[in-house]
This record gives C-alpha cells, sequence and structure tokens, in this order.
C-alpha cells in the first residue's frame, strides 16, 4: 500500500473517532486533515510511527486543542476540558478503534436531503474532496460546497446524532445507508467511472465488516460486484456481450454473497444481486435461466412495487417467450 | 436540546385520533421529564393577525385562514438529547397520523 492508501483508509476511521469524542464534523474535519498533513510531513523524513493510528489521533487532538484555544466562539460552545480529558487516554492497540458506523448513519439520516447522502457518505467515509464529490455528482463545485455546508449546518444546529441506531431502528435506518452507498456506485456506473464503483465496493465491505449479520448489506456488495464484473463488457447490450471479458473472480465472490444474502429471509438488494449472479454465470444468453429470473422480478416488485421493476419483469418474461418461439422455429 | 414539535392536524382527523390518545401521549411525555411547555390552539376561526407598519400603524385583520387542508392546531417544546430523539416524540404524538404532521423545528440557541 502507498502513502495515499494508508491515509485513505485511515481518514475515514480518524474522522469518525474524533466526531464521536468532539460532538462536531466541522472541527473533526479540520483536525483530520491538519493530523494527515503533519503525517505527510513528518513520516518521510522520520519514519512511519510504531503506532501509525495512535500518533494521527494523538496529533489531531493535540490540533484541536490549539484550534480551541485560538478560537474564543469554538471554545465556549464545546468542551474544550473534554478533548483535553481525553488527550490523556490514547488508544491501546496499533489502530484507531473503528467508530465509522455512527459516521455511515449520520451522512445517510433521514433528515438530510436525500441527493446530499451520497455526498456526504463519500466525503466523511471515502475521503474525498469536496472538488471530488463534485466531480462524482456531475455538479459545479460551488453548488456541492453550497450543498455539503448546508448539510453539515443542519447535521450540527439540528444536533443529527452520530449514533448507531438501535436493533428496532435499524429496518428503518439501514435502507438510507444502503441506498447512500449504492448512489455513489449507480453515478460511478453512469459516468463510467470505474474509481467510483470501486470506491463504492469498498464502502460497502467496510460496512459489512462493521454490520457481519445485515443480509441487506451483504446483498448490495454482492449486487455491485456482479454489475461491476461486466465492467469491460458493457459497452454492448447484455445479450451481445463478450463474456470473456466478465471478471470472474468477482462473479465468485459476488454469486458467494448473494446466496449468503438470500438464506434466511430475503430484501430488495439480495434479489437483485440473485438476478445479476444468473445473467453473470450464464454462459450465453439464450441459456439464462429465464424462469427463474422472472421468478425473482416477482420477488422483487412484491418488495419494491415500483414501474421499472414491472417493465424488467414484463421484459424478462417477453425474453423468456422469444426465446422459446426462436427455440420452436 | 429543545425542539419544537408543530403539530399540523389533519381537518378529518378527528375521527381516528381521540382525546385519550392526546391524554396518553401527553402524560407519556411529562413521565418521561422531556416536556417543557405545550398547547393546543383554539379553532382557527378565533384568530387574528396583527401587523406593525413602519409609520407605527398598526392593522389588524380576521385571519388567516388556511388554504390548505392542514393547520397549525398546537405545539410541545421538548428537551431531549437529539433529533432523534425529538423525531421518536413526533413520531408518537397522535397529530402525526392519518394525514396529519409533525414539524420538528429545534429552538435556536444564542450565546450572549
Amino acid at each position: 500500500m502507498n502513502v495515499e492508501q494508508v491515509f485513505r483508509e485511515e481518514r475515514g476511521r480518524l474522522l469518525a473517532t474524533l466526531v464521536k469524542r468532539f460532538g462536531d464534523l466541522d472541527l473533526a474535519e479540520e483536525v483530520t486533515s491538519d493530523a494527515i498533513e503533519a503525517a505527510l510531513r513528518h513520516w518521510p523524513v522520520d519514519g512511519v510511527p510504531d503506532r501509525p493510528g495512535a500518533w494521527l489521533l494523538t496529533t489531531a487532538r493535540r490540533k484541536a486543542v490549539d484550534r480551541l484555544r485560538r478560537d474564543q466562539a469554538y471554545a465556549a460552545r464545546l468542551a474544550l476540558l473534554q478533548v483535553e480529558v481525553d488527550r490523556a487516554d490514547p488508544p491501546a492497540g496499533d489502530s484507531l478503534p473503528d467508530e465509522r458506523l455512527e459516521l455511515f448513519f449520520t451522512c445517510a439520516h433521514p433528515a438530510l436531503p436525500a441527493e446530499d447522502r451520497g455526498a456526504l457518505t463519500l466525503r466523511c467515509l471515502a475521503g474525498f474532496t469536496t472538488p471530488e464529490v463534485a466531480r462524482a455528482y456531475l455538479v459545479p463545485v460551488t453548488t456541492m460546497q453550497q450543498r455539503i455546508v448546508r448539510a453539515k449546518k443542519k447535521i450540527k444546529e439540528a444536533r443529527i446524532p452520530f449514533r448507531v441506531p438501535d436493533p428496532h431502528e435499524l429496518p428503518e435506518r439501514l435502507p438510507g445507508v444502503l441506498q447512500a452507498v449504492y448512489s455513489i456506485f449507480t453515478e460511478g456506473y453512469a459516468a463510467r467511472r470505474t474509481d467510483l464503483a470501486d470506491e463504492a465496493i469498498r464502502l460497502a465491505r467496510i460496512l459489512r465488516g462493521l454490520l457481519p449479520h445485515e443480509r441487506e448489506v451483504t446483498g448490495l456488495l454482492a449486487l455491485m460486484l456482479l454489475i461491476h464484473a461486466r465492467r469491460e463488457a458493457r459497452a454492448e447490450l447484455l445479450e451481445d456481450q463478450d463474456r470473456t471479458l466478465w471478471d470472474r473472480d468477482m462473479i465468485t465472490e459476488g454469486s458467494a454473497l448473494a446466496e449468503r444474502a438470500l438464506t434466511c429471509g430475503h430484501g430488495p438488494y439480495g434479489v437483485q444481486a440473485a438476478i445479476n449472479a444468473l445473467h453473470d454465470e450464464a454462459p450465453d444468453f439464450a441459456s439464462t435461466d429465464w424462469p427463474q429470473i422472472v421468478a425473482l422480478y416477482d420477488v422483487l416488485d412484491g418488495l419494491v412495487p415500483s414501474p421499472v421493476v414491472a417493465l424488467n419483469s414484463r421484459r424478462h418474461r417477453h425474453a423468456r417467450r422469444r426465446r422459446g418461439r426462436a427455440r420452436v422455429a | 436540546m429543545k425542539y419544537m414539535l408543530l403539530i399540523y392536524a389533519a381537518s378529518d382527523q378527528q375521527a381516528s385520533c381521540t382525546v385519550e390518545d392526546w391524554i396518553a401521549y401527553e402524560k407519556e411525555m411529562k413521565d418521561a421529564g422531556v416536556l417543557v411547555s405545550g398547547h393546543s390552539l383554539a379553532d382557527l376561526v378565533t384568530a387574528t393577525t396583527v401587523q406593525v407598519g413602519q409609520d407605527g400603524k398598526r392593522t389588524v385583520t380576521d385571519g388567516p385562514f388556511a388554504e390548505t387542508r392542514e393547520v397549525l392546531g398546537g405545539y410541545d417544546v421538548i428537551d431531549v438529547p437529539d433529533l432523534d430523539a425529538a423525531l421518536e416524540w413526533a413520531a408518537k404524538c397522535p397529530g402525526s397520523r392519518d394525514g396529519g404532521a409533525v414539524v420538528v423545528r429545534p429552538i435556536a440557541e444564542f450565546d450572549f
């Protein structure tokens, strides 16, 4: 891993930990950047410290205290003391504690505009800068800047908490988080940017590590892998695609995950993953398991009735009939 | 942190929300120690609007009368740790059901 990759990974963790400690996203973001900047300056000269996570956290806390001392308005509102006390308690392990799940739920909070949730997730958890987020969503940088400022103002002033919802709240809250991650994937897909799709998959992997027993998290990861596996061939329609270009490793992983996502129940992402697994595993278009795909679309239509699902369902029924006729002919 | 719950009950809602529902809701808030204050508002036909112009002249008019189906029917101010807790109370409010809505507004905090 190069330095940049290390920081992309650590950045989200550090930010989550600091947000949890300070209860202030702005301050946490500022000192996260400060700490990473310091690391980029010192580590190439002094060498990487034994415990990089602890080093970053201690540095960030020191920067926070500096900022609070300089900024009276901040200091008045925030518990300076809390930060001071916190400094005396460096993390025990080699790496930072993983408190990113809280941040996932904050970024995708239902009180925030739906179109901003993916953007905030990219920024806070994938470590994207605002211009990078703007490019991902194909909007001018100033527009994205305003949207992020407004969202952060709401988080702060309406006091949207940094917490993982209780188990009974999860069915209501988790779909928002999954939708935010999936929106990053679909944006990337529409813009033919594999880096964004990769990033969405990476975020889903992190999420799955944090919520290993939530089948829809597994389903979402499976779905994205099974679609992304066809990336090299996607310029053509599915029936014309050169299937030797498909990513076999990704299909194997995605199919196994799809199967796991559909044990003991099912949700919309798991079902869509299963549909894509059937496409990906078919040797050619004609021998696709159409009856199974139609059945899955019916299940999906029951879960999320939508015109698109109904249309796809009809399309696949039609495809099956067409194949049937072709065989007869 | 204090939040105001503005209760916009739908006009045809009375049938499904009983007085007992409202009494139970208020009692639950009191028992939980979150209720700061709250009132139901009298019928909208009793409302009067006052405006003072730049010349200091006072204008008093009857109304307003809502054009929409929903009117502000009451409010509660609650003191809870965060927005999630406030949204939880809003969802429990009888006024949020059957076409009604509860708008959650944080009370502004100023440092003097």
